[in-house]
């Protein structure tokens, strides 16, 4: 199980900003580890990010994403109290669903 | 499972649009774009990277990336130098707006490209981002 993100949501003028801090390694695939063996791609591909059932953000991400990634944004028609919820799914399949309450 | 995913059997998850194999396994800018639908991008000034200069770690380089251009409804950021070039494509649905930060790694000193879809056109800004300690050695 993937470890949990940390996610924080506020409005800002009329709009809602988004922070999310993932926790994954974003292996590329490409290093190797100290017996000289490849370290095997494992990456987060899809990150969905929804309010009130409605997808606001829908990103696919590639290998050149740093470790523990991290993604700010904003969007409008979001307000106190609503919940935001980030959703990623990597290279094998595992996935980790966090939310914020908009503050 | 893995071997799976990667040779490209395995459904992508349920409500996730397929992730972009040809795009992100593309070589080149022109590569990506192709595998994006575009045919040819132009350099606009309402696309907008925001990036230091000068990288010191380039396992984790802060990147903003945006566009002015009202009717944008995809960003996606490009490291040249990159093994894979394409870092990441954001769509953009109505009422979001088109700003976004993340962090990218960056092998060596390279141009970053930050490729916006505007109306069907494709439009596109770069900086040169030099690294002082690359990010995907071993």
């Amino acid at each position: 199980m993937a470890n949990p993100m940390k996610v924080r949501a506020a409005v800002d003028g009329d709009t809602v900003l988004v922070k999310a801090l993932m926790s994954h390694v974003m292996e590329t695939g490409r290093r190797t580890n100290d017996k000289g063996e490849t370290i095997p791609a494992h990456f987060i591909q899809q990150v969905t990010v929804t309010h009130k059932g409605r997808v606001v953000l829908s990103a696919q991400w590639g290998t050149s994403i740093s470790a523990n990634p991290f993604l700010s944004f904003r969007f409008r028609g979001g307000a106190k109290g609503e919940t935001v919820k980030v959703a990623w799914v990597d290279s094998k399949g595992d996935s980790r669903t966090d939310e914020a309450i908009i503050t | 499972m893995a071997a799976l995913v990667a040779a490209g059997w395995w459904p992508a998850m349920a409500g996730a649009a397929e992730w972009n194999r040809l795009a992100f396994e593309a070589k080149t800018f022109e590569d990506v774009l192709k595998a994006l639908g575009g045919v040819d991008a132009k350099a606009s000034g309402d696309v907008v990277l925001v990036a230091p200069e000068i990288a010191e770690n380039g396992a984790v380089v802060p990147l903003q990336i945006s566009s002015r251009s009202p009717a944008t409804d995809m960003l996606a950021v490009l490291v040249e130098k990159n093994p894979n070039v394409l870092a990441a494509v954001f769509e953009v649905p109505e009422g979001t707006v088109a700003d976004f930060q993340t962090r990218v790694k960056m092998a060596q000193t390279s141009n970053v490209f930050v490729l916006a879809r505007s109306g069907g056109r494709y439009l596109y800004a770069v900086k040169e981002i030099k690294v002082t300690l690359g990010g995907c050695g071993g």
